[in-house]
């Protein structure tokens, strides 16, 4: 199996892997970081969101193989003790239910708000369409969107 | 040894118990907190600086020397809030400093912790006493050891903030401080427990936020897959593509020349019916990572006798039902006659009602952790709503004594009846004893669909009667749909009582004539419970049959439902049930009574808050539906939007609930909210059909649930001020959304809706 040398949440971490390996497994069953959820598969849900230097990407479909020197970021790495505005803003609103499908949500607004600091209700909608969840937290994860755009 | 599944029993009367609690348990329980049974106060030595001592009146609260106070939650959270909302509760009646309380997860023991099957919406109606007690007699005796040690009278004191104190001199003492003292207390008699009075308390009544919020944000809060054991293995199974297939020879060769491959183990399983508790029969492939189990799955080639539903075909099934609720059926209530009703009718409106089958599709798929150790004994990790069911089913697949196995409960992803059920549990020990090593079974989407306990798709037909002066004289209900127990038996062909009494025979409306009959069917797949169950469908037929009758009599659906209802009252259905019982969710109807005050109440408020009659005269397109289940009124009023495009939305959800005391109004809120854009993926986007036996849907593409636009954009929940008993919230906002959105489409359209799911 070949090895593969990544940067993720700053540090250097060395994997070996099959090259057709999702992202995902490399991260949770690899690197032990559970953080990121495995929901579908099929980028169909966005459970396991990651940042490829600062993107969103659905980490079940992309191939170890293909992330090259790219900068991964996962929940772990996106703040230091949840200090992200909109991890605040997550806490204040209350949005998690089970919580399952939190941080993949938290890490694809993390990349919407680095793009569109001051997204319209609509882009919000548009850019969050690819997360699922299943308990039904859509209006609190907007609202939460809307509170940490207004201080970022 | 073996658990008792009322579920599978022939008695119909017991499958009410599948998500009810029996009152033997609830009256176990009462008696749990209050001194009947408890662990008394036991030593606990650690940390660095010498013994830690620790006062533990029973097994929910402990108090450690060093001030830190522990709440045991016993029920499994799947995103409810009950984490947060049982230890609230204690910690409101002990005077605890919420801030620095810590929570741990008691792993499945019945004995110890009573009742821990999370479902059935049934957890603060059963513990909101109980955990009371439990604060209350910790607090009790906090005060007793302080009041000595000041020598005064303990009606002085009080506690607050994790200290006790005295409000004449206003000392105070830290409850850690009174530790040592209480080693040799004995326990107060239960009737000399006071509660605190409603109006004191701090916690109960409020937005409280859930205790594992941050660690969820952070990536932190374990689920079931999150847990690592050192030389752990992780296994896919490759199950039998029509339930109840065997195997019949496979060849594992390509599958373990997959790199990180390392066994491959047949499951044996069941044939038709599979049961609740059993792994169904399959091919487990076990290899050091997810990625090379998911490759190596694909790489096996089985050959399967696909047995006795290889011909299934959902849709020719709901045909074929549809066309039996025209003839007679079981009659499973009666009131009056409405044969004679319907023949000197003036006018008679029938209908026919579908729903498909729909699967649970929590965000987390099924996934549980096992090590079955060298000395027989068995641990296991996961998301389970039924850790004891687990436990048993464990030591009933490995032969061993339940007192071997020990479960612990994660985080749930998402449960929603699916994780009630311990399949993927037997499967993680099955294989790990197979393996000799700790495994984890990882299902994948695609598993999860194929292979859910399904929610039951369904035939309804309502025959109704107005007679000369356009009263509603008649009320024939006919409903079929393959039962819960068909999963166990293939004699269980009606559904049970439990099912009827969700949404069906409890048609509370003042009719003179009412006949509610069921028809037969067969199981051909898992049917198992999801989310307010056989209200679903039944409040779906009910409230769209309801919109328009009142419309055939020329009235607003919000007046004619309180009308319907009658005067102010208590209704029994039991003298009217026909060779059955009323199940009344497993509460006596006298505790637990049907009053139409209350509903007619949650109708006014709801009317109130969405400004009904305004808004419907300014053109609004608003739908309407009330619907109690689980014990819990609530009424509802959804609104729709057109775009620019002319593309409809609903722009805003108005719920009135009355839940009795509200525990914890934020995840009151937050259940409804939820539950409205469940119940909009069951009206509008999800379905599961059957050919050749086998699910057409594998993953979120073809079984669909809403996404983030779709959603309703405002959801307002009003919580109904009530000091009546509190009854749950988690599975009563689903039942009367559906209705009233279909409701609504039909303000949009003009065209009525009898089958879901149906396009918006
Ligand atoms: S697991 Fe990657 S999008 Fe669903
Ligand atoms: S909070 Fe449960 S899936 Fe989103």
């Amino acid at each position: 199996m070949p090895t593969y040398n990544l940067t993720i949440n700053g540090e250097q971490k060395s994997v070996e892997a099959l090259e057709d390996m999702p992202l995902l497994w490399v991260i949770r069953d690899l690197l032990d970081l559970k953080g990121t959820k495995f929901g579908c598969g099929q980028a169909l849900c966005g459970a396991c969101t990651v940042h490829l230097d600062g993107t969103a990407i659905r980490s079940c479909s992309l191939p170890i193989s293909e992330v090259g020197n790219a900068q991964i970021t996962t929940i772990e790495g996106l703040s230091e003790n949840g200090g992200h505005p909109l991890q605040q803003a997550w806490v204040e609103h209350i949005v998690p239910q089970c919580g399952y499908c939190q941080t993949g949500q938290i890490m694809n607004a993390a990349s919407l708000l680095q793009s569109n600091p001051n997204p319209s209700e609509e882009e919000i909608e548009q850019s969050m369409a690819g997360n699922l969840c299943r308990c039904g937290t859509y209006n609190r994860i907007k609202t939460a969107i809307q509170s940490a755009a207004k201080n970022l | 040894m073996f658990p008792k599944l009322p579920f599978l029993k022939k008695n119909p009367k017991d499958q009410s118990q599948v998500f009810i609690p029996s009152r033997r348990d609830f009256l176990k329980l009462s008696t749990l907190a209050t001194g009947g049974f408890v662990l008394g106060v036991n030593f606990q030595c650690s940390g660095p600086k010498g013994e830690l001592l620790t006062f533990a009146p029973n097994a929910y609260i402990s108090i450690s020397s060093d001030n830190q106070v522990t709440l045991v939650a016993h029920r499994s959270e799947m995103g409810t809030g009950i984490r947060t909302s049982l230890p609230q509760i204690m910690a409101d009646e002990l005077g605890a400093d919420w801030s620095s309380i810590k929570i741990i997860q008691a792993e499945g023991d019945e004995e110890k912790y009573g009742n821990q099957n999370t479902d059935g919406s049934f957890s603060v109606r059963m513990f909101y006493e109980p955990m009371r007690k439990a604060g209350a007699t910790a607090r009790t005796m906090l005060i007793a050891a302080a009041s000595s040690k000041w020598g005064v009278d303990p009606k002085e004191c009080d506690t607050q903030q994790g200290k006790v104190i005295h409000s004449v001199s206003g000392k105070e003492i830290p409850f850690g401080d009174l530790v040592e003292s209480l080693q040799n207390a004995s326990l107060p008699a239960p009737e000399s427990i006071q509660l605190r009075e409603f109006s004191n308390y701090q916690l109960i009544g409020k937005d409280v936020p859930i205790y594992d919020l941050k660690d969820i944000t952070q990536g932190k809060a374990v689920f079931g897959a999150d847990v690592n054991l050192p030389d752990m293995k992780i296994a896919v199974v490759l199950r039998g593509p029509v339930i109840g297939a065997k195997v019949v020879s496979f060849s594992d060769e390509k599958a373990l020349a997959v790199p990180g491959v390392e066994q491959v183990v047949k499951i044996s399983g069941p044939s038709f019916p599979p049961g609740l508790d059993k792994a169904l029969e399959g091919v487990a492939v076990i290899a050091s990572n997810t990625w090379s189990a998911i490759k190596g799955r694909e790489a096996l080639e089985v050959s399967w006798d696909l047995g006795e539903n290889q011909n299934y075909n959902s849709e020719a099934q709901l045909a074929e039902m549809v066309k039996s609720t025209s003839q007679n059926g079981k009659v499973r209530r009666e009131r009056g006659n409405f044969a004679q009703a319907k023949s000197s009718a003036a006018r008679i409106i029938e209908r026919t009602y579908e729903a498909p089958f729909y699967a649970h599709a929590t965000l987390e798929p099924p996934a549980a952790i096992a090590h079955v150790k060298s000395d027989g004994s068995c641990e296991v990790w996961s998301p389970s709503q039924h850790p004891q069911w687990a436990r048993e089913a464990i030591a009933s697949a490995l032969d061993i004594d339940v007192s071997l196995v020990k479960v612990n409960v994660t985080l749930l992803g998402g449960g929603f009846g699916r994780k009630s059920k311990p399949d993927f549990v037997v499967e993680a020990v099955l294989l790990s004893k197979a393996a000799q090593a700790p495994v984890r079974v990882q299902w994948t989407r695609e598993d999860d669909l194929h292979f859910d306990f399904y929610h039951s798709h369904s035939a309804q037909r309502i025959i109704a009667s107005l007679d000369s002066s356009n009263a509603l004289s008649g009320w024939n209900h006919h409903t079929v749909f393959p039962a819960i127990g068909s999963t166990g038996s293939k004699d269980e062909l009606h559904p049970s009582d439990g099912e009827m009494g969700l949404g069906c025979v409890d048609f509370p409306f003042d009719v003179p004539n009412i006949r509610i009959e069921s028809h037969e069917s067969t199981g051909h797949v898992r049917v198992g419970w999801l989310r307010s169950v056989s209200n679903i469908h039944h409040a779906f037929a009910m409230h769209c049959m309801l919109d328009e009758l009142a419309e055939a009599r020329g009235m607003d659906p919000i007046e004619h439902a309180l009308s319907l209802l009658g005067e102010d009252r208590e209704i029994t259905f039991q003298s009217e049930m026909v060779g059955g019982e009323y199940g009344n969710y497993g509460e006596p109807i006298d505790a637990y009574p049907w009053n139409t005050g209350r509903m007619k109440a949650v109708i006014r408020e709801v009317a109130e808050k969405s400004n009904w009659k305004q808004s419907k005269a300014n053109g609004k397109i608003m739908g309407f539906a009330a619907h109690k289940s689980f014990l819990t009124y609530v009424a509802c009023v959804v609104s729709l939007e057109k775009d620019s495009s002319g593309k409809l939305r609903v722009e805003d959800v108005y719920y009135t609930v009355d839940c009795g005391i509200a525990v914890n109004t934020d995840r009151v809120r937050s259940q409804f909210e939820g539950g409205s854009q469940f119940a909009h993926s069951l009206a509008t986007t999800s379905a599961i059909t059957f050919e050749n036996g086998v699910a057409q849907q594998h993953n979120f593409d073809s079984y669909k649930i809403i996404r983030m636009p779709e959603a309703p954009r405002n959801i307002h929940v009003h919580i109904m001020e009530s000091m009546e008993k509190p009854t749950g919230v988690g599975e009563p906002p689903v039942p009367p959304y559906i209705p009233a959105l279909a409701n609504a489409m039909y303000q949009a359209n003009g065209k009525r809706i009898y089958k879901l799911p149906f396009q918006i």
